[in-house]
């Protein structure tokens, strides 16, 4: 194909026997958005290491062809230097260094050895403006959200002379503003001449950004073709992707909502540093057993915050209000305590609070509840077996053992595996935070199928979420949330996403007023 | 205890799809391969002393002089999975062996008060350091190295940089002594390793048994019966060395206990995969409501407990109390528990594992003085020999694809 950039053909590597990728043909034209889509486990992020050299040539087959020549990359060095940069989910960043200082790290602006600040921060400015964050260079990377820390990422990219921007599900954890600055961002990248490859699960953002698709599945390219901002593209896509159309992309329920289950009355709580600010400002609320009540809210609105003050209070400091349970006061002072009392807490970020990486998924399976499998602190090992092997096949984690280490697993996964470990502990009240950030649709219909069935077992459930769609599709009241404090409720059949977004921003307005 | 099978795919991997084959249960590599590098170590060591490192008497004496590094090591490990490090566990030693001479030459007590008193004193130091670790938050390494200075200089305080000796036989006897045999070789020896390798077959017929009612994934038999047999010939082999020599060393007999509950409290209880999943995950532990702080206190108060221990036995073996004792110990039991294949971020690590780690280290010490190597180049060679066996397990990891 004249005019590519960048081809990957037939490209096949194995893990001991198991095969990641099996016969990937990829073709990237020089200045257009690539997209490539498949579920969790497809094998894109495999596909980027073979092609960054993570995985070093010999280590896989298959040719790969940079700007006409074929290339061998035995390390991510080597990519670099002909212009290949990928940004990791995970930003890598050194979060007491300054902007200027993350951009030309490991490319110093020096003379013998010696670096020439006010170069550097010269040079970082320039490129700050080419991506648009207003920042001084010498600002501290942990004085920056994520969604700003991506474009530092990006104008780092830049600095290197980018002919070929990678960027691995790079809306995953930002908000609606920051996920469409990067977007505008990206289309300016383009007008510029700079290819990118874009991995995402946001099928919405695809069809705004992307020139082309390449659907993967199950380690092999399934379709390549143009995109364009319709309906039927999304559709095509999804197909394509999990090898079935969704019509539905929630699953079907019959709402059987009770009695009142667990409600909260004048919640406060501080930021635990800066200990003056009110992080949740005097918040009621309550939910029935049976229902599923979402929370929405913007970034830093302090759901999570309330949520976590609430289980154990593991967030924040002189925390005031009262919990009650089938209309019975109680205590939630601890983590312990808050389970004794049936409330679960499944957390937003997985790998930092939610798992033990390095354990298989048994012990993550009991961890809330050894108690139930202890007797006089003995753990009866055998039941413990018995209890995850039950959840793997009924959440359907998809592994060889239950003896496989957590770490090891997709998202999807992993999120099924921090589910699992929830529902064990028996709770009446589950707080889910985030249950599908960064997993694939496939998982997460799944995941919305466990979510009613827990909701049809009685239980009050809670979602907390940033996709306005999945608080729509799954609850049956939602309640929104700004600046720490509620500004709204909106039941099932009113809410649309113009509506709740009204509310979330509401408190914003009358701050910028004042 | 957790079994970890080693996957085969990295973490972007495909999702492996649902095999029928019933999953046997996997073993960690990672252990025998320390358990290879002992056997190693010890027959190099027999060629290179020419059949001298396992005389009777040189086995004898090696367990009696590195049960101090195992004692320390069982202690260690729970506290390096879990993330920490104690650095005062040497003077520790010193101080309770200070307090344990004491007793029985100024105080005048009984030996066995003595041992309560330097258990409760080893005790009462760990709580101490686990007091400034799980509920003041400073790092154990500092709290520690703090320790490591205060307890050295205690046990000079209280010793005047003088010799307590001439302690009762029966206290030296926990060091030095051996159980009553009966005639050469020795019956009760080889009573107690019969009675050790029936209770090694007892119990693996009694697991496999449980495993197969339940339908829950077994060894394979011929791997388990190999390693049975070869742990037996082991235990036999010893045996057969001891009962020539002066019999079972009564220190021998508190190891085994020792090693047997703390493997049991480590891979069966809560405490224990509180440990682990505190290691592993800190954060997630805490979310997952393990109350983190008490399970820091009482990893160190059993690190004292231990240290404490040790204090007896090294100064039971010595024969005298002096203030210099238990120098650089706590290097050793850090030594082994990595060679023993603990991880240095913590969650990682084995009793078992452990101890394999101490008695690499003993046969080095054993067979380099057998062999009269100059201490200083000993030095050198456990150096050497501690580098190259993390350095092994971490090249091994990385080619296991993580």
């Amino acid at each position: 194909m004249e005019n590519a950039i960048l081809t990957m053909r037939g490209i096949v590597k194995d893990f001991n026997g198991v095969k990641a990728l099996n016969g990937v043909d990829i073709t990237v034209r020089r200045g257009e958005v690539h997209a490539i889509c498949g579920e969790n486990g497809a094998g894109k992020s495999t596909l980027m290491k073979v092609l960054s050299g993570v995985y070093p040539h010999g280590s896989f087959d298959g040719v790969i062809t940079f700007e006409g020549e074929q290339v061998a990359y035995r390390s991510i060095n080597d990519s670099e230097r002909d212009g290949i940069v990928i940004i990791h989910q995970e930003l890598a960043l050194s979060p007491y260094l300054s902007i200027a200082e993350n951009i030309f790290l490991g490319n110093e602006v020096a003379r013998g050895g010696v670096i020439d600040w006010n170069k550097t921060n010269a040079e970082a400015a320039k490129l700050l403006a080419r991506v648009g964050l207003a920042e001084n260079p010498t600002t501290k990377i942990l004085e920056l959200g994520v969604g700003k820390q991506q474009l530092v990422e990006i104008a780092k990219a830049l600095s290197k002379r980018v002919k070929l921007l990678i960027l691995d599900e790079p809306t995953a954890a930002l908000n609606d503003d920051d996920s469409a600055h990067l977007i505008d961002l990206l289309k300016h990248l383009r007008e510029q001449g700079i290819t990118s490859i874009i991995i995402s699960h946001k099928l919405k953002e695809i069809r705004a950004i992307a020139d082309t698709v390449t659907v993967i599945r199950d380690g092999s390219t399934i379709e390549e073709f143009d995109v364009d901002d319709s309906d039927e593209i999304e559709t095509r896509i999804i197909r394509a992707m999990v090898g079935r159309s969704l019509d539905n992309q929630f699953p079907p329920r019959d709402p059987q909502i009770g009695e009142e289950k667990f409600r909260v009355e004048h919640w406060n709580a501080y930021h635990p540093v800066d200990v003056g600010r009110k992080v949740v400002d005097d918040v009621s609320f309550s939910v029935r057993a049976g229902e599923i009540v979402g929370f929405a809210g913007l970034m830093g609105a302090g759901r999570t915050e309330l949520a976590m003050s609430i289980f154990g209070r593991t967030y924040g400091t002189d925390i005031s209000g009262k919990v009650f349970k089938d209309g019975v006061e109680i205590q939630t002072r601890t983590v312990d305590e808050a389970i004794r009392n049936g409330i679960a807490y499944a957390t937003e970020d997985r790998k930092r609070y939610g798992l033990n990486l390095i354990g298989s998924i048994t012990v993550n399976v009991s961890a809330a509840a050894l108690g139930k499998l202890a007797k006089l602190g003995v753990i009866d090992r055998h039941r413990e077996y018995t209890v995850a092997e039950d959840y793997r096949k009924k959440m359907n984690i998809k592994t060889s053992s239950v003896g496989a280490l957590t770490g090891r697993l997709s998202g999807g996964n992993q999120q099924k595996v921090v589910l699992s470990k929830w529902i064990y502990s028996g709770p009446d009240v589950l707080i889910l935070d985030e249950p599908t950030r960064g997993i694939d649709v496939g998982a997460k219909y799944e995941i919305y199928g466990i979510i009613n069935e827990l909701a049809a077992q009685g239980k009050a459930v809670i979602v907390i979420s940033s996709e306005l769609p999945e608080l729509i599709g799954l609850s049956d009241r939602i309640y929104t949330i700004a600046e720490g404090r509620l500004t709204g409720e909106v039941a099932r059949e009113d809410a649309t996403q113009e509506e709740l977004m009204r509310h979330m921003t509401a408190a914003r307005a009358e701050g910028a007023i004042k | 205890m957790t079994v970890i099978a080693p996957e085969q795919a990295g973490p972007a991997g495909p999702s492996q799809p649902d095999k029928v084959r019933k999953p046997r249960r996997r073993v960690d590599l990672r252990q025998y391969g320390i358990l290879a590098a002992l056997a190693v170590i010890i027959l190099l060591f027999q060629v290179l002393t020419g059949g001298r490192l396992l005389y009777p008497g040189n086995v004898s004496n090696l367990i009696q002089q590195n049960a101090y590094v195992l004692i320390l090591a069982i202690g260690m490990v729970i506290v390096i999975i879990a993330g920490h490090i104690d650095l005062s566990v040497g003077s520790v030693v010193a101080v309770v062996g200070a307090i344990a001479g004491l007793a029985m030459q100024s105080w005048g007590l009984p030996w066995w008060a003595a041992v309560g008193i330097a258990l409760i004193v080893g005790a009462v130091i760990g709580a101490w350091q686990g007091f400034w670790v799980a509920f003041v938050g400073i790092p154990a390494f500092i709290v520690t190295l703090a320790g490591m200075l205060v307890f050295r200089g205690l046990a000079l305080v209280l010793l005047t940089g003088g010799t307590i000796s001439g302690l009762p036989a029966e206290f030296n006897a926990i060091g030095s002594g051996t159980l009553p045999t009966a005639g050469t070789p020795d019956l009760i020896t080889f009573a107690i390793a019969a009675v050790a390798v029936i209770a090694l077959v007892f119990q693996l017929v009694r697991t496999r048994a449980t495993l197969k009612r339940l339908d829950l994934p077994r060894e394979r038999a011929a791997s388990a019966w190999t390693k049975v047999g070869i742990a037996s010939a082991a235990i036999l082999y010893v045996a057969y060395l001891l009962a020539y020599n002066r019999g079972t060393p009564i220190i021998l007999l508190i190891l085994a206990a020792l090693i047997l509950i703390y493997s049991f409290v480590l891979g069966r209880t809560v405490f224990g995969r509180h440990v682990y999943a505190m290691g592993g995950n800190l954060f997630a532990a805490q979310m997952s409501g393990v109350k983190t702080k008490w399970v820091n206190f009482f990893i160190f108060v059993n690190m004292g407990l231990l240290a404490g221990l040790a204090g007896v036995v090294s100064t039971a073996r010595a024969g005298s109390a002096v203030a210099s004792a238990g120098q650089s110990f706590e290097l050793d039991a850090i030594a082994a528990v990595f060679i023993g294949g603990a991880a240095v971020q913590g969650g990682v690590g084995t009793v078992v594992g452990a101890v394999i780690g101490g008695l690499v280290m003993g046969v080095l010490n054993q067979g380099l003085s057998i062999l009269s190597v100059d201490a200083a180049w000993q030095q050198v060679i456990k150096g050497l020999v501690l580098l190259f066996a993390v350095a092994f397990d971490v090249y091994s990891k990385r080619r296991s694809g993580r």
